[in-house]
């Protein structure tokens, strides 16, 4: 079937069935030992809509969509594509019913190119039962033609950006003649303009009839895209309402079902010397001639979009990736930091961007996950570790920041992404830093964890730590930051006092 | 909230308790039981006598599993970090040829060095051990500095040390040590000095922070660095002294046959690597205990002596030896995925 066949046919079928619910769940609970993910749950996407669910992590929407992606077979309770009750055994069941997942962590094979990976399983052949590419190619660009995308079918997926292999994710979907499709957090490595440019393809997706099930931590997304909106809580459905009819702060409240009355809780600190210095801070094509004071007790808010290189200069401050020229200085003396180590030798923290890849040991527990930044000194003698003083120093962070946690001895791989954002803030806090790097502290986290990390960045500087913190999310970096530095592709374009800073004026600045 | 209240910890008001998870080694454990029990009743049955009320055939299963698990103690350190060590099996060769070439006798008239026989016995261990580690140190420099992977720069050393072990005398094999020199290899030396090897690593891996260490970069190196773990510097550490045990092992191999030859701690490597990941070492890294590891140690001891006790063909032997390294990984790995799938 071409792509153009795939079109009419899913158009037909919306004009045939009209606004039928596309997928109806109904009283679905899903037990992993020791804890109910899902119970009586029911969720009913309608056909041509895009249906957003929120949530905190640990509210249950990720299990339902795995359910509903075949991922998780569900220990009670009924799934309706189109009125047809239907049982999933398998994620590819679950495509073959015209149900498509696109992952957070985009499953594509890098090494293979655009067109294979769509393909992949359905190549179309040549009489002698070879791949045919060029039939391939068509095929793609066909696709991709429909869906307003621009790749090259013949590129490889390792050479393409997120946003790029985003798009190919849902052009497979697509190609799989999809009625329902699941988004989970397609916007968190997107740039704005990338945003946009998949919105417009939501939209385009929307208008021939097909039901996109959109997860998000974006309160503004839901605003911008959604029609309806579902809200889960601990595992349980919360309610749904038409996105016009709700505000975000209704959505708030139902979703930690509680009033959050301040998200960033930024107090006015007293502000000490001058403790990081950085001039002319240049790593070649990467960025250039970052120069910027921080202080005790401030916090600097970085600004600016993908590709502003903001990461980078965190890298090189903190010695992962040493920038080449340019100098640092700590407390006025220049300090030469060529790795972490060192880094952490002169009272600096580094609280990456990436919780996965760079942060957590995800096979190792809390405890393990804790304790590894301050295994070179204190804490050991001999080279034995000093189980009971750093067991009880790690307790302490653990109810200092409350994390939720069964035992220290919990693989953190099993705790939600706002307690295991939790612990590496633990990890850093022990080795009592006095200055804190943090590349998005909140990112991919809940509301009320959010909050509270909020809280902790705050009550930090008002201990004098000196704080640098990149954002991706406006309303953070100027709730929160004493001074906001604005980054455009590897340079420093400005810097903004809280007082006259405003959205505005940093995406003035960012995107330049 | 008071000011010191965030860096500096809190006295904990109500201590989580040390959760006891139920240790990976019962599982094993009971594998071992089981392969003991299988060969005793078989032995009843078909042989008419005991497999494991005989001390003769118990020492033998213990001095054969002493030598491969001294080098599995070095190899399971090694496998944590996230790599791999193919040449333990060769630097056996390699360090038993030179290290018994210091230690021969000045009875016998064509010493390798005849100006330097009956020298005491700790020159040709302290020869051995610094050959073990050298060429560990060679293994770990090249994983940490060139980038390649663990396996080709092993590979490379496998086959290096073999090839040193025969142009060493031109493929001639070194004999007659010193009396001193091959007292470590008789009796329950052996079986002692493995003894000792398995508690200080046991002690190593949990309780220090080489131990810590060497985890966490196998959970994720990325990480270990941002920690701030000189992830470099460790990895030589971990290769070098997986080497030093490799060359142990030769030493113990070399005195306790009272001769070294080129050909000795063929595929020593490979039973070394089973018996870690028979105990639960993770290929994958991060994931794994010295305990495990002697307990796979001698479930392969067992299974060699067992099958020879039966009078199965040798050949035999090795199939059903390769079915069931295989059988205990796959069914460790289906045990790993149901406790993650929460």
């Amino acid at each position: 079937m071409t792509a153009l066949q795939v079109e009419q046919a899913t158009q037909q079928e919306a004009v045939a069935v009209g606004s039928d619910f596309l997928l109806e769940i109904e009283g679905v609970r899903k037990a992993f030992p020791g804890v109910v993910a899902l119970d009586d749950v029911s969720f009913r996407l309608r056909r041509g809509t895009v249906h957003a669910l929120m949530g905190e992590n640990g509210a249950g929407k990720s299990t339902l969509m795995k359910i509903i992606a075949g991922i998780y077979r569900p220990d009670r309770g009924t799934i309706r594509l189109k009125g047809r009750e239907i049982r999933l055994e398998s994620p590819l069941d679950a495509l073959e019913n015209g149900i498509a997942m696109i992952h957070q962590e985009l499953n594509l094979m890098n090494h293979m190119t655009v067109g294979e990976n769509i393909w992949i399983r359905r190549e179309p052949k040549t009489r002698l039962g070879l791949i045919d590419h060029s039939e391939m190619n068509r095929k793609t660009d066909a696709l991709f033609r429909r869906l307003k995308i621009e790749v090259d079918p013949q590129a490889e997926i390792r050479h393409l950006s997120i946003a790029a292999r985003q798009m190919v994710e849902i052009a497979k979907a697509v190609s799989y003649e999809s009625e329902v499709l699941i988004m989970d957090e397609p916007t968190s490595a997107l740039t704005g303009y990338e945003a946009d440019h998949l919105f417009s393809i939501i939209r385009e997706l929307r208008r021939t009839g097909i039901g996109i099930v959109y997860i998000t931590h974006k309160m503004n997304e839901i605003f911008e895209i959604a029609d309806e909106v579902s809200v889960f809580r601990d595992g349980r459905y919360v309610g749904t309402h038409a996105a016009q009819d709700i505000s975000r702060d209704d959505i708030i409240r139902m979703m930690v079902g509680r009033e959050i009355t301040n998200l960033f809780p930024k107090q006015t600190v007293p502000i000490g010397d001058v403790v990081l210095s950085v001039r002319n801070l240049t790593l070649p094509g990467v960025f250039r001639d970052v120069s910027f004071d921080l202080r005790a007790g401030e916090i600097l808010g970085v600004a600016g979009l993908v590709g502003s290189a903001r990461s980078n200069v965190a890298e090189a401050l903190f010695g992962v990736r040493p920038a080449q020229s340019g100098s640092i200085a700590i407390n006025g003396r220049e300090a030469r930091i060529d790795s972490p180590r060192a880094a952490m030798d002169h009272g600096m923290a580094f609280l990456t961007e990436d919780r996965k890849e760079t942060g957590c040991f995800l096979i190792l527990d809390v405890l393990e996950n804790m304790q590894m930044a301050v295994l070179n000194g204190a804490y050991v003698k001999g080279g034995f570790v000093q189980d009971g003083a750093i067991g009880l120093a790690c307790e302490g962070m653990r109810q200092a920041l409350r994390v939720k946690t069964p035992t220290m001895h919990e693989c953190i791989e099993n705790l939600s992404g706002g307690n295991q954002q939790k612990v590496l803030i633990a990890r850093w806090l022990l080795a009592k830093p006095k200055i804190l790097i943090l590349d998005e502290p909140t990112r991919g986290i809940d509301v009320g964890a959010k909050a509270e990390i909020h809280r902790l960045i705050t009550e930090l500087a008002r201990e004098g730590v000196a704080v640098l913190m990149i954002s991706s999310e406006l309303p953070e970096v100027l709730g929160m930051s004493d001074r906001i530095m604005v980054m455009h592709q590897g340079r420093v374009t400005g810097f903004l006092d809280r007082a006259e800073a405003d959205q505005v004026k940093v995406m003035d600045l960012a995107a330049q | 909230m008071a000011a010191d209240q965030i860096t500096e910890p809190v006295a904990p008001t109500e201590p989580t308790k040390r959760a006891r998870r139920w240790p990976a080694e019962l599982n094993i454990l009971s594998v071992l039981v089981a392969v003991a029990v299988g060969f005793e009743i078989l032995g009843w049955l078909v042989q008419g006598q005991s497999f494991l009320l005989n001390e003769q055939r118990l020492t033998i299963i213990i001095l054969q599993v002493s030598v491969i698990g001294i080098i599995a103690v070095g190899v399971t350190q090694v496998i944590i970090a996230g790599g791999i060590d193919l040449s333990s099996g060769s630097i056996v060769a390699a360090t038993a040829m030179i290290a018994m070439s210091f230690a021969q006798s000045s009875d016998y008239a064509r010493a390798v060095y005849p100006a330097l026989t009956d020298l005491p016995f700790v020159v040709p261990i302290f020869v051995g051990l610094a050959m073990g580690a050298c060429a560990g140190l060679i293994n770990g420099t090249l994983v940490a500095f060139t980038g390649i992977p663990a396996f080709i720069a092993t590979l490379g050393m496998m086959v290096t040390a073999r090839g040193i072990a025969k142009w060493y005398t031109k493929g001639q094999p070194v004999s007659f040590p010193t009396d001193g020199f091959a007292a470590i290899g008789s009796g329950i030396w052996p079986v002692i000095i493995f003894l000792a090897v398995a508690v200080i690593f046991h002690v190593a891996l949990r309780y220090t922070r080489y131990g810590k260490f060497t985890y966490a970069i196998g959970a994720n190196a990325q990480a270990a660095r941002v920690s701030g773990i000189n992830i470099r510097r460790h990895l030589i550490k971990v290769y070098a002294i997986a080497g030093l045990l490799s060359g142990l092992a030769g030493i113990v191999t070399c005195a306790r046959a009272q001769t070294a030859q080129a050909g000795m701690g063929m595929m020593y490597e490979l039973d070394a690597i089973a018996a870690a990941v028979i105990g639960g070492t993770s290929l994958a890294g991060g994931v794994g205990r010295i305990t495990g590891t002697v307990i796979g140690t001698i479930i392969l001891g067992l299974m060699t002596s067992g099958f020879t006790f039966l009078r199965i063909d040798a050949y035999y032997q090795e199939i059903v030896k390769g079915v069931i390294i295989v059988a205990a990984v796959v069914a460790d790995d289906y045990r790993q995925k149901k406790r993650h799938r929460a």
